[in-house]
């Protein structure tokens, strides 16, 4: 289904907690139906994932998931979603990743019957297909393996499946190491949603088959990526917002075809798609920089409907481990949220997150939501064609961004302000269609990609 | 302006084929080859070093005056006598086994190279058969490992015992970076240094090669 109308009418309709298109899950907890909910994420320390290991492995997320459920009874929390984020090696054991699907279900479902907490698993798997260059997205026992592995997981009560897919990324590490914007738009607004068209129609498929929700995919690999190249100071922060905007139109794919959110929290691209197709959003900010720094801590949770720690390894502090410790965090963050709303004072906070944020940083100013919101009505208003909204959007990134250089609401380093100029001329000369720019810079990346599994000739 | 000033401004631009002109045009002058290499190339690239450092270059201009040294060292080579034409030595370079992640690496990668290594790339998921086996086969100065999960930064050890029991830990220096891995780590499990980020890789591995 390709969406040719915007969910939203304005960016002032768009806040957090609320979502036009509500999502429920099995156990009846619902997303984006009016309140903002605390969607937590860990990893183990270290320790390696060896079958000899496995019984102490499954203890540990038993353990784990006890004492955020735990945590959640002491500070009075009714509903809460735990992410379990596979490693590598629990996508490719697809047995193991079920196993500890299974462990974590268990221990929620005990809450839900014991203090009546409503809660909700979404099993995010590794896209494992990006081990060997260039990658075999479509032929390899790779996909084979990342899809069975959705299947045991859906079936050992996963409620929501998600994954930061990888498609394109062949092209796009190096791009983003060389500033190639051409090869950014060939990865996320050529390969990219040729990559996200195939997969979610099996993500989907399975996720109906098992009744299970099919939540979403982020560009966590790419505008992530270029965030935090931006953040340790080898890439500009105006080339980051740009392609921060650029990767909407390939995550938006998703829901095309059939992924209905809340899409999964490392999407900050995610408000766009929000703006375009209703779905409810999980999002990361200040309470995510246990996993990293951003500039967009405050900016972040605007119109987010989930509010998530990005991910968190289970270490001791004075107050517990950092599970439950950040688990209590995120839900003092969505009570304030939720207290707002009830109170009719949603908006206020809204504004002043953004206001805390906008124009501090190029990737937070395009995290406002007056921009997101703009921005997805450019992608609606460019076509169907992906190559088409992404160049688009891009212009669009550039245009804001210039813009407030001028006016002088943010203040561009003298490198940083050449580098936009170069990415807005850069942008200006594209070709108008998709095949164009395909002949163009197909010599280009030869060799680095296989087109046969993008569908490609 | 002299040659070879102009040779090192249009490195420090990074403009491949002045690069290229200039060092063809230094020769054509009789200047020799150890004196372009000195005081144009290497010279044009501390100024770009000092440039990055100071946040007036970012990863894409280091990696573009990278690639235009190349291309005047590519001129100089046939002309360089014993040591000077060699590289500054190999570097083998892998993300341990169970771990994907690529790009910090390879950022590592291209700073070495930009600094005159040689740099093997092993990819993702090395196990420890094919360190060891690189390490023999190309005896580098230094041996590189990348971990971006609490889960695989444990296999860096591994590789280290693998050499210590293949009686080679002592003729190749052990590096190791990645988010979870910190300086107490890399001397817990007997690696030679640690560096958070690329450029300060690229100063240890400098320091660790050091004669």
């Amino acid at each position: 289904m390709k969406i040719r109308e915007m969910a939203y009418t304005s960016a002032q309709e768009m806040i957090f907690g609320f979502a036009k298109k509500p999502v429920t899950v099995a156990n009846g907890l619902t997303f984006g139906n009016g309140k903002v909910i605390p969607e937590v994420n860990f990893t183990l320390p270290p320790m390696d994932l060896a079958h000899e290991n496995v019984p102490e492995i499954r203890e540990r997320f038993k353990d784990i998931a006890n004492r955020i459920m735990e945590r959640c009874v002491e500070v009075q929390q009714e509903e809460v979603v735990i992410e379990f984020e596979h490693l590598f090696d629990m996508t490719e054991r697809p047995d193991f990743g079920a196993q500890l699907t299974k462990d974590l279900k268990e221990v929620i479902e005990t809450y839900c019957q014991s203090h009546g907490i409503k809660s909700a698993l979404r099993v995010t798997v590794a896209d494992i297909r990006d081990r060997v260059r260039p990658p075999r997205m479509r032929s390899g026992k790779e996909i084979k393996t990342m899809l069975r592995s959705f299947e045991l997981c859906a079936d050992a009560g996963a409620d929501i499946l998600s994954i930061e897919s990888t498609g394109g990324k062949e092209i796009s590490d190096n791009a983003l190491m060389i500033g190639d914007v051409e090869g950014l738009l060939f990865a996320l607004g050529v390969l990219g949603p040729r990559d996200m068209d195939f997969l979610w129609k099996e993500i989907v498929s399975i996720a109906r088959r098992y009744d299970v929700v099919p939540g979403g995919d982020t560009a966590c690999g790419f505008a992530n990526t270029a965030m935090q190249l931006a953040h340790q100071g080898l890439l500009p922060k105006v080339l980051a917002a740009v392609v921060r905007l650029m990767s909407a139109p390939r995550s938006l794919v998703a829901v095309e075809v059939g992924a209905v959110g809340p899409l999964k929290d490392c999407g900050y691209e995610n408000p766009i798609i929000k703006a375009i197709a209703g779905v409810p959003i999980s999002m990361e900010g200040k309470t995510s920089a246990c996993a990293h720094s951003s500039p967009l801590g405050n900016i972040a949770a605007a119109v987010c409907d989930l509010w998530s720690n990005e991910s968190v390894q289970d270490v001791k502090l004075l107050s517990g481990n950092t599970p439950e410790v950040f688990t209590e965090m995120l839900i003092y963050d969505c009570r304030l949220m939720n207290t707002a709303i009830k109170e009719k004072r949603a908006e206020i906070l809204r504004d002043l997150m953004v206001h805390s944020d906008r124009f501090l940083d190029p990737q937070a100013l395009v995290l406002d939501p007056k921009v997101m919101y703009e921005a997805a009505c450019v992608i609606v208003n460019a076509g169907e064609d992906k190559f088409k909204q992404a160049v688009a959007v891009s212009r669009y990134a550039y245009e804001v961004l210039k813009e407030a250089e001028a006016t002088g609401k943010i203040r561009l380093r003298g490198v940083e302000a050449k580098w936009l100029e170069k990415i807005g001329k850069i942008l200006e000369r594209l070709p108008k269609e998709e095949e164009e720019f395909y002949a163009n810079v197909k010599s280009r990346y030869e060799g680095h990609f296989i087109p046969e599994e993008y569908g490609l000739n | 302006m002299r040659t070879l000033d102009k040779l090192r401004e249009a490195l420090i631009e990074g403009k491949v084929e002045e690069v290229k002109r200039y060092t063809q045009q230094a020769l054509d002058e009789g200047i020799p080859a150890k004196t372009i290499l000195d005081q144009g190339l290497v010279a044009g690239m501390n100024v770009v070093g000092i440039r990055f450092r100071e946040g007036e270059y970012f990863l894409p201009e280091v990696l573009l005056c990278a690639k235009a040294m190349h291309a005047g060292l590519d001129l100089l080579k046939p002309l360089l006598a014993g040591e000077s034409a060699q590289n500054a030595g190999t570097i083998v370079l892998g993300t341990v086994k169970g771990d994907l992640h690529d790009i910090g690496k390879r950022i590592v990668k291209a700073m070495l190279e930009g600094a005159g290594y040689e740099v093997i790339d092993l990819g993702v998921d090395v196990d420890t058969e094919k360190f060891i086996e690189s390490v023999k086969k190309h005896k580098p100065l230094v041996l590189g490992m990348s971990a971006l999960l609490t889960t695989t930064m444990r296999y860096m050890k591994t590789v280290i015992d693998a050499l210590q029991e293949e009686g080679i830990r002592d003729k190749v220096k052990v590096i190791v970076g990645g988010a979870p891995v910190n300086e107490e780590f890399a001397k817990s499990i007997g690696a030679d240094g640690y560096a958070p980020n690329a450029g300060e890789a690229v100063d240890l591995v400098k320091h660790l090669t050091a004669v």
